[in-house]
């Protein structure tokens, strides 16, 4: 037909790139979360994948027990999630600060799996379809793929979210008090800001996006008490390359990630799954802190 | 406080005390005085809807209906998760047989898991009653004289959804194949069927288990141009391929075709008729067929949350019952023995009429074609299913010479 590249069509390897870059989406803004609350708290937060999947089951119930569509879900849900996560904050994370990461990673470690047994006993394994809005079914011809709408939409979501959160954190007022706040609570807690709220506050949103995350993938993925567990695992990956709280490193990475597995799906398939950890274990090895992270 | 836990302290003591005496005293016609059932599934996974608890609840049906009592001794059904894990798997069937006196292990899905219990059991002489494992070769170069596989195989998916397709002009094939013993199996038995009705396999992609993502793969299927998508996998792994097909347009333009090797009941209703309405897929039961079939599910239902049986729910009750026959016609639950019983003995139930067992272990019952109903065609909950054509077990599965199992032969 026409030339190929590495022995691929061209027209595979864009549609592979593009596909990458959908599932990059779900990666940066997973890891962005985890990258905010392990930069300002510390907390090393394994109950994220939980909280995901909580978000598109908080999406699935509002559509089928209440009746209120996707659009409310893509506000209400994450609320919803957030809420759950500041009452977790407040009442159990919160006596940990004091103590190793370690602490906080088996508590939240624990919550994570008793959150995904509560739902496993309610709902089973096989997941609930949650149906693609109105507004988004069709998709469009590209020439080389056809590219859904939805995923076309998730793309830009995640990357409107992304930026608007490392602007808010780095641009913003707010932002300096957060991050001067992590380097040195009392100081700022001197200064008349009420570091406790913020701590809270600054989980409740990385914990929100983890359940808008769970509202945006709730369409593409069966909404099943499983869907974290399938990811949490890369997503600590992508956080580990990029850097421990870093959140450019946290954006960058699940993007370049997600590329990067939709070209070993192209040329290894069997691969796929475990390329992303055996480029951590040798980041890991160049440079401990992650590509974007800063030596301690 | 302090006297309650010696008092717990002293009931396990005892507990354990009567269990590793059990073995012991088995010298009457039941070891241990009593037929004890293990049903090991997975239970928490991507399998567990089409198995899990439901086979247990089935189990317990069939033992109910003996009175939970057999040769006046009482019959006990336990349970087990092995993860999807062979190696969890054959430890705890190990340690069943061993040590907790467990007479046969029933269901057993991912053809992985199954393939490594089969090896315990041939072993230890203990029947195996396989209703959730699909890779023929439980029964064909891995064969053993106390297994027994119940409700459905590759084969007769193969023979089932692989020629119908083929018939319907469905000519070109690429596969979307699980990466494990059970998918290569299915790939490798339908591609037999799809060639011999004279059609051609443009190619296949090996997917990790328990993929959240297919459309990578979908892509490659897209792009080869073949007029059929074979999906060689099972559980959540077709939902998810199925659900993101119809994502990226690949039957709406008509050009190519969708073939569910291994769909359950249980998936279709994950599914949602919407996404899977037209489906074609080879079934071993459904439980809209006749009234006796409508009886028993109905009342399968009422103990499962109202979900209708998948065939290896319904497959675990037919075998567990066929089993307790042989038991008490044979009057002895000694593995070898019951074997030979139940392969004598015609299997006669809601599940099948009149199905035979070959010397290997395979269980001959008539097979289903079946279509998913369109939304509009479907009356109510579990309406999902039009029985297209029934499909005699004779021509389903494969003959004793086909299967290839040395034991039989003998």
């Amino acid at each position: 037909m026409m030339g190929t590249i590495f022995g691929i069509p061209p027209q595979a390897l864009f549609g592979q790139l593009l596909l990458g870059l959908i599932n990059g989406s779900f990666y940066a803004l997973l890891s962005l979360g985890l990258a905010v609350i392990f930069g300002m708290l510390n907390v090393i937060n394994f109950a994220h994948g939980a909280l995901y999947m909580m978000g598109a089951f908080v999406s699935w119930l509002l559509l089928t027990q209440l009746g209120i569509g996707y659009w409310w879900s893509l506000l209400l849900a994450p609320v919803i999630v957030g809420l759950f996560g500041v009452l977790l904050e407040k009442t159990l994370l919160a006596r940990l600060y004091k103590l190793d990461h370690l602490y906080g990673l088996l508590l939240t470690f624990g919550v994570a799996l008793m959150v995904e047994g509560a739902f496993r006993h309610q709902y089973g394994v096989s997941g609930q379809p949650y149906p693609i809005p109105e507004a988004l079914r069709g998709g469009q011809n590209l020439g080389f793929m056809f590219l859904p709408n939805y995923r076309g939409w998730v793309v830009v979501a995640s990357l409107v979210m992304c930026l608007g959160t490392w602007m808010a954190i780095e641009r913003t007022k707010l932002g300096a008090y957060l991050r001067a706040a992590t380097e040195n609570p009392v100081l700022v807690q001197a200064f008349g800001i009420n570091v406790p709220r913020m701590v809270t506050l600054t989980y409740a949103f990385g914990v929100a996006l983890a359940g808008l995350a769970g509202v945006l993938a709730a369409p593409i993925y069966q909404v099943s008490p499983l869907m974290g567990t399938n990811l949490i695992i890369v997503v600590f990956a992508v956080v580990v390359i990029g850097g421990m709280g870093s959140i450019l490193g946290a954006v960058v990475t699940g993007y370049g990630l997600g590329l990067l597995e939709g070209l070993t799906k192209v040329f290894y398939p069997e691969a796929s799954n475990i390329v992303v950890f055996v480029i951590m274990a040798v980041v890991l090895m160049i440079k401990p802190a992650g590509l974007f992270g800063r030596e301690k | 406080m302090n006297a309650r836990l010696l008092a717990g302290a002293a009931l396990a003591a005892l507990t354990i005390g009567t269990v590793a005496s059990g073995p012991a005293l088995a010298q009457g016609k039941l070891s241990g005085d009593t037929v004890k059932i293990g049903v090991l599934n997975d239970r928490s996974g991507l399998y567990a809807d089409l198995g899990g608890e439901g086979s247990a609840i089935a189990a317990r049906m069939a033992a109910e209906e003996f009175g939970n009592k057999i040769l006046g001794k009482p019959i006990q059904i336990v349970t087990a998760d092995h993860q999807n894990k062979p190696d969890i798997g054959s430890n705890l069937a190990r340690q069943w047989i061993d040590q907790d006196g467990v007479d046969v292990i029933v269901d057993v899905p991912n053809s992985g898991v199954a393939l490594a219990v089969q090896e315990v059991t041939r072993e230890k002489k203990t029947v195996f009653l396989m209703e959730g494992p699909a890779t023929s070769r439980l029964t064909g170069d891995a064969c053993s004289p106390t297994g027994f596989h119940w409700a459905y195989d590759t084969h007769a998916l193969a023979v089932g959804t692989g020629r119908a397709m083929v018939q319907e002009g469905g000519k070109s094939w690429f596969f979307l194949t699980a990466d494990y013993a059970f998918g290569h199996q299915l790939e490798s038995d339908a591609s037999a069927e799809v060639k011999k009705a004279g059609g051609t396999v443009k190619g296949a992609v090996r997917t990790p288990l328990n993929t959240s993502d297919f459309s990578s793969f979908l892509l490659q299927a897209q792009s080869s141009g073949a007029q059929v998508v074979g999906l060689a996998n099972a559980g959540g792994d077709t939902i998810t391929s199925i659900k993101q097909a119809a994502e990226f347009g690949l039957t709406q333009s008509g050009q190519q075709k969708l073939a569910g090797l291994l769909i359950f009941l249980s998936d279709v209703h994950a599914l949602g008729l919407s996404v899977a309405q037209d489906l074609v897929l080879t079934t071993g039961f459904y439980w809209d067929m006749d009234d006796e079939k409508r009886a028993w599910s109905k009342k399968f239902g009422e103990r499962h949350g109202g979900k209708m049986p998948t065939m290896v729910q319904a497959g675990s009750y037919s075998a567990v019952r066929h089993y307790l026959k042989a038991v008490e016609a044979a009057g002895t639950d000694d593995g070898p023995t019951v074997a030979a019983k139940m392969k004598e003995m015609p299997v006669d139930d809601m599940f099948t009429k009149n199905g035979k067992i070959l010397a290997n272990g395979r269980l001959i019952h008539d097979m289903y074609l079946a279509r998913v109903k369109k939304p509009s065609e479907s009356k109510g909950p579990w309406d999902y299913y039009q029985i297209l054509r029934t499909i005699p077990g004779a021509e389903a599965f494969a003959t004793l010479e086909e299967s290839g199992c040395k034991i039989a032969a003998k």
